[in-house]
């Protein structure tokens, strides 16, 4: 894909620390103009600290950060009113009805209205587009969990911002739900020229809704590229498993050698050999593995800072 | 820029949202109160020295200047440290405009739920005995300024305290406190029987003061023997409950500030 010129975020070695502990240790990110980019880590990892400092809630520690083409820490008003954030709160406002709030949080945006971009959104349009008008009337305390979150993305939204945070939008959703959330976003961001910014821990998620993914590590960026450059970067391995008579076998392959590999092994036992298994070690395979690494890392970390 | 009139009417129509979903908890701010002025109802035989009042008359006023600090600080500093916890304050930051819009939404709904809850105690205490000065013109005008100006000397006080505090036990504590203060307040007998140095305690606060407005408002004539020079006093008070207004909004909206900032450093895990 190709992007505009101008970013729509744009860091560069970002730094927080809290106290003696650093928690990101300069991260470079760079999200385009209607791009999706999945910010991928374990929890702990800084993802929500990237995202606070991005919308101007926290103060960096160091770095050049920009967001629309202005530093979050001197965003005003008109700024923020450009901005959709997409909280990891759930329990906020619960005595107020859906329609009520969403109408309500929309009038903060209308002053900022141009005729490029119209704010805010017609509250029952949104509504329907996130599928709560049957619940327009009700009390947010009385909503699910999904329907809760799609009220909360229609709230980032009501403002028709250029860029949408998306914190944790799906933990805790069962899979039906999830799946249905993932239609949702896809759809939205079909429709209009947002760029999103979305963390999570789930890389499923992050395969399914963006077009980039950075990996979070211990508060670095470890890895950033599309789902499939990611694969073929991270999962250049191949198992191959099979049985001959009752002895299991596995093989791990590169790439290139798996074709002449079964070549020889069906010339030599083809009729032997039942249960054969050829699958390409996953991209979740590694990241699972990367995460692996990084809590073996810390625990190595933590046992020599305890030996000094 | 965005012009005023545009955020109060936003922050009005929050304020107005925000009171029909609290008109429900209306019941629990004037149990305390209607309870009191049943008590009262029980001494309305005891004479207070020296008036043709009674000392239940002499305490209703006193009543409703301690609902209005139960209702309104003390109601405004559990809704904000409830609301810091519960996500709503940083809703509102993350939306232009959004923290004033609260803030004003949240003194207006306290406000008028103040109003609410004064109404339906000063109007059982008006079925309940005879003799309140609610006929003449001048006590229904000291009633107009003293009661708006009480609640808004109280209300900041209650932001300040919902922004400083980190537990809900700890409010619990401030109402101790506050017990205390009303001790000192002249709120159900006169500040005279204290002693001198606890009366000066007393008059330093807003309680004291509204609580003396509205028993000049309701009860005018005892205030001569408690104290001397009746309109002098007035005047006093709206000049203390002035000062804690300007200064207690002040102070509410530094706080505000930075203790918001804290709040969202607290979310990390």
């Amino acid at each position: 894909m190709k992007w505009a010129e101008t970013p729509t975020i744009e860091a560069t070695g970002l730094t927080m620390n809290y106290g003696q502990g650093a928690v990101l240790k300069g991260i470079d990110l760079t999200l385009h103009t209607g791009e999706v980019l999945a910010l991928l880590g374990p929890n702990g990892a800084g993802k929500t600290t990237t995202v606070e400092i991005l919308e101007g809630f926290r103060k960096r520690s160091g770095g050049e950060v920009r967001v629309l083409g202005t530093d979050p820490d001197h965003g005003d008003e008109a700024w923020k009113a450009r901005l959709g954030i997409v909280l990891q709160s759930w329990r906020d406002h619960r005595k107020w009805r859906v329609r009520e709030l969403l109408a309500h949080i929309g009038r903060y945006y209308q002053v900022y209205s141009t005729t490029e971009r119209p704010r805010p959104y017609d509250a029952d349009e949104l509504l329907e587009q996130v599928g709560l008008e049957e619940q327009a009337m009700r009390p947010v305390a009385k909503l699910s969990g999904g329907q809760r979150r799609r009220l909360d993305v229609a709230i980032g939204l009501v403002g028709n911002p250029e860029v949408l945070f998306l914190d944790e939008p799906t933990v805790g959703f069962d899979p039906e739900a999830r799946s249905d959330f993932h239609a949702l976003i896809s759809r939205l961001t079909e429709e209009r020229k947002t760029s999103i910014l979305l963390t999570t821990h789930d890389l499923r998620e992050a395969e399914t809704l963006s077009h980039r993914i950075a990996i979070l590590m211990n508060g670095r960026i470890s890895a950033e590229g599309s789902a499939q450059e990611l694969a073929a970067r991270y999962s250049g391995s191949v198992a191959v498993s099979y049985f001959i008579r009752d002895d299991e076998y596995h093989q791990r392959l590169a790439h290139d050698e798996v074709t002449d590999y079964l070549c020889s092994l069906l010339e030599r036992a083809g009729p032997m050999i039942s249960g054969l298994r050829v699958e390409p070690s996953s991209l979740e395979d590694t990241y699972l593995c990367m995460v692996r690494e990084e809590k073996s890392a810390d625990a190595t970390a933590e046992l020599s800072s305890l030996e000094v | 820029m965005v012009s005023l009139r545009y955020l109060f009417g936003i922050g009005l129509s929050r304020g107005v949202i925000e009171l029909r979903h609290n008109l429900s908890s209306i019941v629990n701010y004037i149990f305390f109160p209607t309870l009191a002025v049943f008590v009262m109802y029980l001494l309305r035989n005891m004479p207070l020295v020296d008036t043709d009042y009674s000392l239940g008359q002499y305490a209703v006023p006193g009543i409703i200047s301690m609902n209005i600090l139960f209702t309104g600080l003390m109601g405004i500093a559990s809704t904000l440290l409830l609301e810091r916890e519960d996500g709503t304050l940083h809703r509102a930051r993350a939306t232009p405009h959004g923290a004033f819009g609260y803030f004003l939404g949240k003194i207006v709904s306290q406000a008028l739920l103040c109003l609410a809850t004064f109404t339906v105690v000063l109007a059982l205490s008006m079925t309940l005995f005879d003799g309140f000065a609610l006929h003449r013109i001048t006590s229904l005008l000291t009633l107009s300024w003293v009661l708006p100006l009480g609640v808004i000397a109280m209300l900041p006080i209650g932001v300040v305290l919902g922004s400083v505090l980190r537990h809900p036990r700890q409010l619990s504590f401030v109402s101790l406190l506050l017990m205390g203060l009303t001790a000192v307040s002249g709120v159900f007998y006169p500040l005279s029987l204290q002693s001198p140095a606890l009366q000066l305690v007393g008059q330093a606060f807003p309680l004291y003061w509204l609580t003396f407005g509205v028993r000049g408002a309701m009860l005018p004539d005892v205030i001569l023997v408690d104290e001397q020079g009746e309109s002098r006093h007035l005047l006093e008070a709206a000049g203390t409950l002035s000062v804690w207004a300007v200064i207690g909004s002040a102070m509410a909206i530094y706080v505000l500030r930075t203790s918001s900032r804290r709040a969202v450093g607290r979310r990390m895990k």
